[in-house]
Formats: C-alpha cells, structure tokens, sequence
C-alpha cells in the first residue's frame, strides 16, 4: 500500500466519523436540549441561555408539577387501559385473519387483502372527515370503548406481519392434527397461535408504540380532556397560558416520551426488524 | 357455498355440521367477519360517505343542501384550498435530503463501524415520539434565541442576523420540513439497513476479490438490492409530501403560511364545519395521489427494466459473483 492510499483510508475514515457525529449531534439535540431545561428553576430559566446546564440535576420540581397540573396520573391510567384493550383485540382480531387468509383457498381471498392494502392507502386526516359522522352516530364520541374499537380496525402492517409468520409455518403440522381428529379452531388456538409468539410480540412493540403515541384521533373523540385524555393529549393542557413555561412544559414532553425510551431501549432489535418486515410487504 | 350445501341435505344435521366443508366454511366466517366489519365501518363507509357529502353544503349537524360540483369548483377557485399544494414542493424536497440522508448513513452503518448500535439509536428515536411532544419540542427549539439559535451562534452566526425560523415567510416551511427529516430519517436508515444486510455477505467477497472499491461495491451490489425498498420510499415519500399534515398542525396550527393542503383541510372540516367542502377537497387529493401513485410505477418500471442493463460489465460480474456464490453454498453442503 503506497502511503497517498494509506492517507487516503484515514482521510475517509476520519470524514465518516466526523459526519456521523454531525448527525447524532443534530439527531440529539431537541430532546437533549429539553432534558437541560426541564430540571431548571423558574428562576435560572428565565435569567440563563436554554443551552446552559442547570445548577442541580436533582431538581424534579418541574416533573412534579407537569405531572400534577396536566393531571397525568389520569392520562396514564387510561393510556394502560387503552394499550391493553388495542393490543388484546388487535392480536386476536390480526392472527385469526391472517390464519384464514393464509391458511384456505376461497373465493374472495386475494380480494380482501387488496381491500385492506388500499385501506391502508387512505390518508386517516381525509377519512376522519367522514369518519366523524359515524362516529357521532355510534355515540362513540368521549367514549373510551368507542375510541378503543376504532383503533383495532384497519391495520395491515400488523397482518401482514402475521401472514408471513404463517408462510414460515410447516403446512404439514397442520394437516397432521386434522389426522388426529382436531377441528380448526383447536388447531388455531393449541397449535399455531403459539408458534406465532415472536411475531405477536413484534406487532404489540410496533403497534403498542403507534397506538400510545396516537393522538390525532384521541383528540377528535376523547374531547373530555379531564377524563379521558390519553399521555399524548395530555400535553396539549400546556397549550395557552403555561404555553411559555418551558422548563415545565419541557418536564411533561420528557415524561410523555419514558415509556416509548424504555421500550426503545429493552426492545430495540424486535423494533428494527418488525419494521423492516412490514415494510417489505409488497 | 350454496352447492355444497344442497348436495349434503341428504345427511343428517349432525353429520353435515361437522364434515370438513361446513367446518371450513365456519371458520373462515367465524375469524373474518369482526376485522371485516370493522374494515366497512372505519374505512369503506366513511370513504362512500365522503363521497356523497363532496356534492352536499353540510355541516355534521342539521340541515343538508345537495349542490352539485359546486364543492369542487371551490376547491380549485378558493387560494387558500388548492394553492396550498404548492407546500408540499418543500415536503418533496425534504423527502430527497431525508431519503438520500438515510441511505448514506445505511451503507455506512452496514459495515462494521464503531458505536454503530448507538448511533443507530440515537438516529431512530425520534420516529418513536409522539406528535405533540414533537411540536412542544420544536416550538422551543426554534424559539428566538433559544436552541437552534443558540447553537448557530457558537457557529460564529449572530442573532440579528437570523430570522425567526416559524414566522418568517421566506423561510417557516423549510424549519417545518427539518423537523419532519429530523423525525423520520432515522426510520428511513433503520429500513434501507434491513435490505442491505439482506444482501448476502459472501456478494462483497466476491466483489472484493474482483477489486471493487466501496464506491462500486455500493453502485453494484447495494444499489441493485436494495432498489425495490427505495423504489417504495420514494413513491411513500411523494404521496406522503402531498398529504404533509403533522409538522404545521402541531408547531405553528398552519399560521404564517404553512398550512398544508391538509391542514386547510382539517380546519374547514372540524372548525369551520364546512363538511362538503372538505370532503371534496378530500377527494380530489386522494384522485391526484393515486395518479401519481401509478405514474410513478409505470415510470420506475421502464426506467429500471431500461436501466438494469446500462453496464454489461457489472452484470457479468454480478453474475459471476452468484455462480461462484451458489457454487460455495453446495459446496458446503
């Protein structure tokens, strides 16, 4: 190797570490920022720079009162009740379709996928506009069941990610429990449901992280913002008059994103390759 | 199904209920009909009665007054409805830097590198946070001489040389469309990272025992492999640019000119409760977001089914590559 190749190697080497700390530094930087602010006093927030580190990292103050003024305690019991019922139904509802998709040739059945691959096409912002209507009728408006059946629909990344779990899964397991006198309930039920494990945890992680962050919906049909905002929607109780309390707004952002951070960082592996699975669904 | 049915009849009750075919046939109705219902209900219905309200002047209570087209001639008469598209060039633009942003640090990550996980993390977390966090986050970072401001002003820029990055006309779509790159480039990265390491390893040896440098182990191998998954962002990132919603709705509630085509929209619909007309405009996007859909796949077709074979060099070496690859693999058996 002639030394203007080895120069050349550290050249780019040095250029590619310097770009991707470029990009962590931009990548962290908001949320950085906002973790400074949230443990600063009223009173070193209004006198000092935002990028200035506070005094004392102790100072859980702000945490509190976020907690307490935008009634969070609340939020989160109904962001649980709303996670568990979602993720319940969806799972069932997603396997026992995509067993049946998978599974039986009938009439109809490259139909429906296409139907809810196009569903899945629809911006949810345009379909709200009508979706409202129904849901007024329903009277699912400020009502969490009505909020938690709109949430199970329509979901096909989740189906899809079942559908090929199925593909993986040996047909002759099946055909040999028919032998055995088993109906397809049983087999749904004993056999294949628990080889579907890896996949179900892969669709909660991805569609439990969707489903606590959603609030565009949450805010269209849970308008009783004292009993029935979710963690996301809780937020907007900063919006007007704390609306430039930064240090306390900055403590509910940090306290909204914990959980979504706790599950990033225990189940980061299944979060990256449930992703790359539903998007190749092509 | 009613055949089969009939030809059973002879059979008692019990025999005819538990054959395979009636069993099937339960089963499938058993398993389909609450996401089928649920399909109709949320999507297929709302989507009919969209279609109906566009010729309606309407609000969600009261009175309804069928008006023909005149919904539609709004959409395209009134400068706040259709003129609103023109944003989403910004968002197409951000989705160039957000998607090629993402592939660089793909192929980087892909390889071997140090702190790769981290870095990855660091890259991705944003997608995992919730919209109204993301808009509190982003009014404070682009506040007057707060964040973004700070950080320039370490890079040797001075305030009063800065404009407000929200208020400023010239320059609020762009700081709106950072924010979405900012949220979705790492998501981006986490699946181009996928198709890469789908490539099969022994494709770089290959290619490294023919002297390919990085540059043309990216052209040739990467590239190629990977094109199907662009392919995908690409048209996602042009239909996501015209129905661009979030970024405005939660920082600026679309003041200043940077209410989206869809902003306008929501607010029509849900404030104003002008439901006919943003039904209609609804329409109309979803008819402009489908063509381009289908545009853009009949482009990409031709351009790669040309495009495949621009260097006969490259495919005689890819194929080479295979066979020696393949060779290895029954080999090894």
């Amino acid at each position: 190797m002639t030394i203007f190749m080895m120069l050349k190697k550290i050249v780019l080497t040095v250029l590619k570490y310097l770009s991707l700390l470029f990009f962590a530094f931009w990548a962290v930087l908001p949320i950085v920022s906002c973790v400074i602010t949230a443990f600063k006093t009223d009173e070193e927030y209004n006198r000092t720079s935002v990028m200035v580190l506070p005094k004392n990292w102790l100072n859980f103050d702000n945490f509190v009162s976020a907690f307490k003024e935008a009634n969070m305690a609340r939020a989160f019991l109904n962001s649980t009740i709303i996670l568990v019922c979602v993720l319940f139904f969806s799972v069932i509802i997603g396997t026992q379709l995509a067993y049946v998709l998978n599974r039986f040739k009938f009439p109809g059945n490259n139909i429906i996928r296409s139907l809810f691959l196009f569903a899945s096409l629809l911006p949810g912002v345009a379909m709200q506009i009508s979706s409202y209507e129904i849901m007024t009728k329903l009277h699912f408006i400020n009502f969490l069941p009505g909020y938690i059946i709109l949430m199970c629909g329509t979901d096909v990344i989740s189906i899809y990610i079942f559908i090929q779990f199925f593909e993986n899964i040996d047909k002759s397991l099946d055909e040999s429990a028919i032998m055995d006198g088993a109906n397809y309930f049983t087999i749904f039920y004993r056999i294949l449901l628990p080889l579907l494990k890896p996949a179900i945890v892969t669709v909660c992680i991805l569609k439990g992280v969707g489903t606590y962050n959603e609030y565009y919906n949450a805010s269209l049909y849970l308008q009783d913002k004292k009993h029935l905002a979710t963690v996301a929607t809780s937020l907007y109780t900063f919006v007007g008059p704390l609306g430039s309390k930064y240090n306390l707004i900055c403590a509910g952002v940090i306290i909204s994103l914990l959980p979504a951070l706790l599950v990033f960082i225990f189940c980061q592996k299944q979060i990256y390759s449930g992703l790359t699975a539903g998007a190749v669904k092509g | 199904m009613q055949a089969e049915i009939r030809v059973n009849e002879k059979k008692t009750f019990a025999e005819w209920f538990g054959s395979r075919k009636v069993q099937k046939a339960l089963v499938i109705f058993a398993f389909m009909v609450v996401p089928m219902v649920l399909l109709f209900v949320f999507t297929y219905l709302p989507f009919g009665k969209m279609f109906s309200f566009s010729f309606f002047d309407m609000k969600y209570v009261g009175a309804r007054k069928f008006v023909s087209f005149k919904n539609y001639l709004k959409v395209f008469s009134r400068k706040d409805c259709f003129g609103a598209l023109k944003l989403s060039l910004y968002y197409m633009g951000g989705s160039v830097v957000q998607l090629s942003l993402a592939l660089y640090l793909a192929t980087i990550l892909s390889f071997k590198v140090k702190g790769g996980a981290l870095f990855k993390g660091f890259m991705f977390f944003p997608y995992l946070i919730n919209g109204i966090a993301i808009g509190f986050i982003f009014k404070f970072f682009f506040t007057r001489g707060f964040v973004f401001d700070s950080v320039l002003n370490w890079a040797g820029f001075t305030l009063d040389n800065l404009p407000f990055w929200l208020k400023d006309q010239r320059i609020n779509n762009v700081s709106l469309v950072g924010t979405s790159v900012w949220r979705y480039t790492g998501q981006n990265m986490v699946l181009f990272i996928g198709a890469i390491m789908s490539v099969d390893s022994e494709l770089y040896e290959a290619a490294m025992l023919d002297g390919a440098n990085k540059w043309q182990q990216f052209r040739y191998i990467i590239l190629p492999s990977i094109k199907t998954i662009i392919l995908l962002n690409v048209i996602l990132s042009i239909t996501g640019s015209l129905s661009a919603f979030e970024p405005p709705y939660v920082i600026t509630s679309g003041a200043n000119g940077t209410g989206t085509y869809f902003v306008v929209m929501h607010e029509i619909a849900h404030t104003q409760q002008k439901v006919g007309l943003a039904s209609a405009m609804a329409i109309v996007l979803l008819l402009i977001i489908f063509a381009a859909t289908i545009v853009q796949k009949l482009l990409f077709k031709y351009v790669f089914k040309s495009g495949d074979d621009d260097d006969p060099k490259a495919g005689r070496r890819r194929e080479r590559a295979i066979a020696r690859y393949e060779a290895r693999k029954k080999g090894g058996r």
